[in-house]
C-alpha cells in the first residue's frame, strides 16, 4: 500500500478478490468482474467519530475518510447533505406510519444525487492526472459531469442517447461540454463509451473511474443514517438504473455498523424500476439471482438501462436483507410524481415517481408493513423532465384582470379548499 | 469468410495488443474456441466453468447484444463486426 494513497488499500475484484493498483481501471484481467475499492477500516475506525463528523461542514466531505480520495476533494466542495423530509402528509396518503424523503432534488449544483458520484469521479480523476472527462449518461450524470467539468476547468465530453428531454440536453450544453447524442438508446451509448474508454486517455466516469465514482453513492446513506440520529432506517426504497445506488446504501449501512457509529438494527432495502425497463425488478419476482436484459420503453428515461450492470448485485442485496423489487408504470410514475408533489411540496423527476409509485404499491400489499418506518430516496428534481408531465399537470386558468371575472371562476369551478 | 472481433482492452495482453482480429467461425460460440486455438487462456475470461458467458462480459454482434440474438449459437457472417465489453454502470 502507497502511503499516498490516503484510505485506500487497492481495487478488488468483487468477483475473485484478485487485487489492483489504484489506478483508472475497471474491470478485472481475469473474469471482467468489477473492480471496487478496498478501504484500510481498522485506520478509519481510529480516526472517525460521531463527533468527528458533525464538527465539519454540512457535506459529503464530512464522511471523506470512506469516500475513494487520496487528498483533500478538489471537485464539488458543497455537493451532499441534502434534507430529510418527514413526509407525514404523505405517509398519510400512501398508508403507513412514519415516512422520510432523501431529498436530491436539491443537491448541489445539478440538482440530482449525480453530483455525489461525479464529485468524487472527477476529483479522484484530477489526482491521478486527468484532464479530459468523460461519460455515457441518461442525462443526470451528463449534467454533473458538464456542470462540475466547468468549475473545475476540465474539459468534457458527455454521450447521452439523442432522444433525451430538452431539459436534459440543455442542462448539459450550457456548461460548454462537448455533447455527443448518439442514435440509439442507452445500452448502446455505454457499449460505444466503452469502446471510446479503451481508445482515448479520458477519465470516463462511469467507465474507467467506476470503483471511485459509484463510492460516492455511499454518501447519501450515511446521510439518512446521521439524519435519523445515527441509525439504520428499517426500510429503504431505491429507485434502479443499473442497481449501483441500491447496492451502496447498502454498502453504506454495513461500513457504519462496521465502524460502529450505528447499531446494527435490522433492515431491508426495496428496489423500484418503470414496467418499461424492469430487467432487475422483473427478475426479482420470478425468484432469478440474474436478469434478463431488456430494450426500454419508458418515461422514467434516467432510468432506462436495459443491461444494467450492477443489476446482478442489485438483486443479492435485495435478498440478503429480505427486500423486494416492484415496478410501475408510466400513468403511475406521473401519479407518484404528483403525490409527491402535492403532499410535500416537492418536485421530482420521473425517477422520483418511480420510487414513490413502488412504494405506494410495497405499503399496500403489506411488504413495507403500515405500523412501520420507512425511507424514499428521492434521486431527481422535476425540472429536468417537464416533457414527461406536461399536459397531466392540469391548465392555468386563464381571465381578464377583472376582480368580477375572478369571482365568477371561483364560484363556478368550485375551487377546493387545501386538503387537511 | 472473415469476420472482426474487437478485442477489450482487459484481454489485449492475450492478443498481443492487437485491437482487433480476425475469424472464420460460424457462429459466436466457434468463434470464442477459434480465438481460444490463437490466444490460448481468451476462452476462460470470457466464458465460467459451465461454458456460459461470464456475467459480466456483453458480446455484440453488429452493436446487437448476442442475449436479444440466439446468444452463442448466433450465425456470422462474412464482415460481421463483433464487439466484447464488459459490462459498466452509470445513468
Amino acid at each position: 500500500m502507497d502511503k499516498n494513497d490516503g484510505y485506500m488499500k487497492a481495487l478488488k475484484c468483487r468477483e475473485c478478490g484478485r487485487e489492483y493498483p489504484l489506478t483508472a481501471t475497471h474491470v478485472c484481467e481475469f473474469d471482467f468482474g468489477p473492480l471496487e475499492v478496498a478501504y484500510d477500516y481498522d485506520r478509519i475506525r481510529r480516526s472517525l467519530t460521531p463527533a468527528l463528523i458533525q464538527s465539519r461542514p454540512q457535506n459529503m466531505w464530512r464522511y471523506r475518510e470512506l469516500l475513494p480520495l487520496a487528498g483533500d476533494p478538489t471537485v464539488g466542495f458543497k455537493v451532499g447533505f441534502t434534507p430529510l423530509i418527514k413526509a407525514d402528509r404523505l405517509a398519510k396518503r400512501l398508508g403507513i406510519r412514519e415516512l422520510w424523503i432523501k431529498n436530491d432534488t436539491v443537491n448541489y449544483p445539478t440538482l440530482s444525487f449525480k453530483d455525489r458520484v461525479v464529485s468524487v469521479a472527477l476529483s479522484r480523476a484530477r489526482e491521478l492526472g486527468f484532464t479530459t472527462v468523460a461519460c455515457a449518461s441518461t442525462g443526470n450524470l451528463a449534467n454533473s459531469v458538464a456542470a462540475n467539468a466547468a468549475a473545475a476547468g476540465l474539459r468534457a465530453y458527455v454521450f447521452i442517447p439523442s432522444d433525451l428531454e430538452q431539459g436534459k440536453i440543455v442542462n448539459s450544453l450550457i456548461y460548454g461540454a462537448q455533447v455527443i447524442a448518439i442514435k440509439g438508446h442507452y445500452d448502446e451509448v455505454n457499449r460505444l463509451c466503452a469502446e471510446i474508454a479503451g481508445k482515448f486517455g479520458w477519465a470516463f466516469v462511469n467507465v474507467n473511474m467506476r470503483p471511485y465514482y459509484a463510492e460516492g453513492s455511499k454518501s447519501m446513506g450515511y446521510e439518512i443514517m446521521e439524519q435519523l440520529e445515527w441509525r439504520i432506517p428499517r426500510h429503504t426504497v431505491v429507485c434502479m438504473a443499473s442497481g449501483s445506488l441500491l447496492t451502496k446504501i447498502h454498502k453504506s449501512y454495513q461500513e457504519f455498523t462496521k465502524l460502529g457509529l450505528v447499531t446494527e438494527t435490522p433492515y431491508k432495502i426495496y428496489g423500484a424500476q418503470a414496467t418499461g425497463c424492469s430487467p432487475i425488478s422483473s427478475a426479482q419476482k420470478a425468484g432469478l439471482d440474474f436478469f434478463k436484459p431488456v430494450k426500454p420503453n419508458t418515461i422514467a428515461k434516467s432510468l432506462a438501462i436495459g443491461t444494467p450492470a450492477d443489476g446482478f448485485y442489485a438483486l443479492r442485496t435485495m435478498k440478503q436483507t429480505g427486500g423486494v423489487a416492484d415496478d410501475v408504470t408510466d400513468d403511475e410514475i406521473r401519479e407518484g410524481i404528483k403525490l409527491l408533489a402535492e403532499c410535500e411540496g416537492i418536485f421530482a423527476e420521473t425517477a422520483g415517481g418511480v420510487t414513490v409509485g413502488v412504494a405506494k404499491k410495497l405499503i399496500a400489499s403489506g411488504k413495507i408493513p403500515a405500523d412501520d418506518s420507512a425511507v424514499l430516496c428521492i434521486t431527481g428534481n422535476g425540472l429536468k423532465t417537464l416533457d414527461a408531465v406536461v399536459g397531466h399537470a392540469g391548465q392555468p386558468r386563464e381571465i381578464k384582470p377583472s376582480l368580477r371575472e375572478f369571482e365568477t371562476l371561483l364560484a363556478t369551478e368550485n375551487l377546493s379548499p387545501v386538503n387537511a | 469468410m472473415a469476420k472482426n472481433v474487437r478485442i477489450p482492452t482487459p484481454l489485449r495482453k492475450l492478443t498481443n495488443n492487437e485491437e482487433v482480429v480476425e475469424v472464420n467461425a460460424a457462429t459466436i460460440g466457434a468463434a470464442i474456441i477459434e480465438l481460444q486455438s490463437r490466444y490460448p487462456g481468451i476462452r476462460e475470461r470470457l466464458m465460467d466453468d459451465n461454458g456460459e458467458v461470464r456475467r459480466f462480459v456483453n458480446v455484440y454482434v453488429n452493436e446487437e447484444d448476442i442475449r436479444f440474438l440466439q446468444n452463442q449459437q448466433t450465425p456470422l457472417k462474412d464482415g460481421d463486426e463483433i464487439s466484447i465489453i464488459p459490462a459498466i454502470a452509470g445513468g
